[in-house]
């Protein structure tokens, strides 16, 4: 143990040194760790929202650009929804599984002295059971002229069923609140008003084309199934429909965070590696100048082994105890930075209020970067204790 | 010299030679040197500066290994010795007293006397052999928790010599003991050795410029240009 106390002996001697040394190591640790952790919390934060719509089919009209030459095909950009009759033709392909035709559009809306512009969706009245949840007052019923209130508008604008808004010029009453439905890839009503499709036709002077359909899986292995015969269907000759699914894009979120959560730990790295520099200075600046009390050691006894035990000794302490900082601080420093992460992500929007920061990858993000700071230091500590152990006892005492 | 009825000598030279190469071309250290050392000499090694005798001097503590030549110290044949032979040879026969005492500035003169103890037994110094050996060379009780920096030149040769003897050597190597003190405290650390020679049997080897010095030994090397005069 003679050789831990000398070492932590000369960590104290060059104090100033020693804590530069290790603020590097715990910087560099802090931002592997914590850097980890937001990258891990955005990536949690999206498969929440996402999975939630598991077993949803969407289908959206094709948008010229890309269908073979530059322009695309001129008719296809002007038509950009879907028509009725390659609506039957996808319900004809579908089988058991529910298809649900969406209209959307826009509408200048107005309720006592609020107004403002908010999406109306249109839907089949016995469609919006399926899609939606009611929290308070009824579903749509067919042809009736009520609407269904999005949570977060319903709740800024104080509206009730009941309650009598504008759209348009058209009075409407409420006839239910829908519960938050959050970040969706099928449709988003938090903010919006949800009306019955005949009622959005002849507002609108819309009819028999839709903005998107949504099919409902009722099994969820037949996804793939649904989607090529659909595809087979509708897309044989040109691309007229484009098909995805709730998994495509949550490996699509999932491949785009996995990329950030490596660049993120990439520059924590990089830092590690400049606090690996810097220990691999501090040694070998320890090492130099302690040469002839290197020599003095071996020529009372102290092995090769000894020596080199001695130097990383020096560089693991240093390691251990900026490591263990370092992880205890990313531990606080990831809360805040996943707090902070996800505050701007999800400004104005509901999702993520619950979202939860630490999980299983958290902690080994933490303790991966803690075990790679100990290993970053005790390596850069390893090249100038061996330079140091393998001077010959001459060399080492008659050096200046 | 030679009498192989003798007990065997403490160390034995035959035709040793050390070069050390340089850039600039060989330097011939030491010349087909052969010399023998019995248990319980005191011997000095003189000779002008840049003559061999301190790479003679650390050759016999094993500190370097010979080009040419044979070398055996208490019997043992240090060419061909691993570097883990070498030390264990240093640490449990041999004791280093510097011209520059070359203490560890870190430690204290206790621990500095307790350091090759540790190395040597792998266990902390229970039974105070540290502190008996200090005590023997007449350094005051109060000073042994005091750093290499807050003592003088005698009191700090005392420490190395302490440290020197702390594994009981049968040998002790002295390069300029004196060298870097007065002449007062010289001749205190001189007599010390004297007395560690005639009373407890050490065989000290000493390199020294100063003739008063060499006076203490029974018997003088002369080296020039690496050869034995």
């Amino acid at each position: 143990m003679i050789f831990l106390d000398l070492a932590l002996k000369n960590l104290k001697r060059h104090w100033i040194r020693s804590l530069l040394a290790t603020t590097g190591i715990i910087i560099g640790v802090l931002a592997i760790a914590a850097l980890g952790i937001m990258g891990n919390s955005i990536n949690l934060l999206v498969a929440n929202v996402i999975s939630d719509v598991g077993d949803t089919v969407i289908i959206t009209p094709h948008v010229a650009a890309g269908t073979g030459d530059f322009f695309g095909d001129p008719r296809r950009a002007v038509q950009s929804t879907i028509s009725q009759s390659e609506l039957d033709r996808i319900a004809r392909v579908s089988g058991q599984n529910r298809v649900i035709p969406v209209q959307q559009s826009a509408e200048e809306i107005s309720f006592g002295d609020e107004s403002g512009y908010a999406t109306i969706i249109g839907l089949a009245a016995d469609d919006s059971n399926y899609l939606l949840d009611v929290r308070e007052g009824q579903y749509l019923r067919q042809n009736s002229p009520g609407c269904l209130v999005g949570h977060y508008l319903a709740r800024e604008w104080a509206l009730s069923p009941g309650s009598r808004v504008m759209i348009g010029n058209e009075s409407v009453r409420v006839s239910g609140i829908l519960e938050e439905r959050g970040f969706a890839i099928d449709i988003n009503p938090d903010y919006a008003l949800v009306v019955d499709e005949g009622w959005f036709a002849s507002h609108f002077s819309r009819s028999d084309e839709y903005d998107q359909v949504i099919i409902k899986v009722e099994n969820i292995n037949d996804i793939d199934t649904v989607k090529q015969a659909i595809d087979h269907q509708m897309n044989r000759r040109d691309t007229v429909v484009d098909i995805t699914d709730s998994r495509d894009l949550l490996t699509q979120y999932q491949q785009i965070y996995d990329q950030i959560t490596v660049f993120l730990i990439g520059i924590g790295a990089i830092s590690l590696v400049v606090a690996a520099v810097s220990i691999l200075n501090v040694m070998i600046i320890s090492v130099t100048e302690r040469i002839r009390e290197i020599g003095i050691l071996r020529s009372f006894g102290a092995t090769r082994r000894q020596v080199l035990v001695m130097f990383l000794y020096e560089s693991m302490i240093l390691g251990v105890v900026g490591s263990a900082v370092g992880g205890v601080l990313s531990v606080l420093g990831g809360i805040l930075i996943s707090g902070v992460a996800i505050e701007v992500l999800t400004t104005g929007t509901s999702f993520g209020e619950n979202a939860t920061i630490f999980d299983f990858n958290a902690i080994l993000y933490v303790s991966f970067a803690i075990l790679f700071g100990i290993v970053v230091s005790t390596v850069s500590g390893f090249y100038p204790a061996w330079k140091a152990s393998n001077m010959t006892p001459i060399e080492a005492l008659r050096h200046e | 010299m030679e009498n192989p009825s003798e007990p065997e000598p403490v160390m034995r030279f035959t035709d040793v030679t050390k070069v050390y190469p340089l850039p600039a071309g060989d330097v011939v250290a030491l010349n087909k040197i052969s010399l023998y050392i019995a248990q319980g000499e005191f011997i000095a090694i003189m000779g002008p500066s840049g003559s061999g005798k301190s790479t003679l001097l650390n050759l016999m503590g094993c500190l370097d290994t010979p080009t040419e030549g044979e070398l055996y110290i208490k019997g043992k044949r240090v060419k061909g010795m691993t570097d883990e032979e070498l030390t264990s040879l240093r640490r449990d026969h041999i004791g280093f007293i510097f011209q520059q005492f070359n203490l560890i500035p870190l430690l204290t003169a206790l621990e500095n006397v307790q350091y090759p103890f540790i190395l040597k037994t792998g266990a902390a110094d229970s039974k105070g052999r540290s502190i008996e050996v200090l005590e023997s060379m007449s350094l005051e009780t109060n000073l042994f928790s005091h750093k290499p920096s807050e003592l003088s030149g005698g009191q700090q040769q005392r420490v190395a010599i302490a440290r020197a003897l702390v594994n009981d050597p049968e040998i002790l190597l002295a390069d300029e003991p004196t060298g870097n003190l007065d002449t007062k405290t010289g001749s205190a650390i001189m007599e010390l050795l004297s007395d560690l020679n005639r009373n407890r049997g050490k065989t000290i080897i000493m390199v020294t410029h100063d003739p008063k010095i060499a006076e203490y030994a029974h018997r003088t090397i002369r080296i020039v240009d690496g050869k034995i005069v």
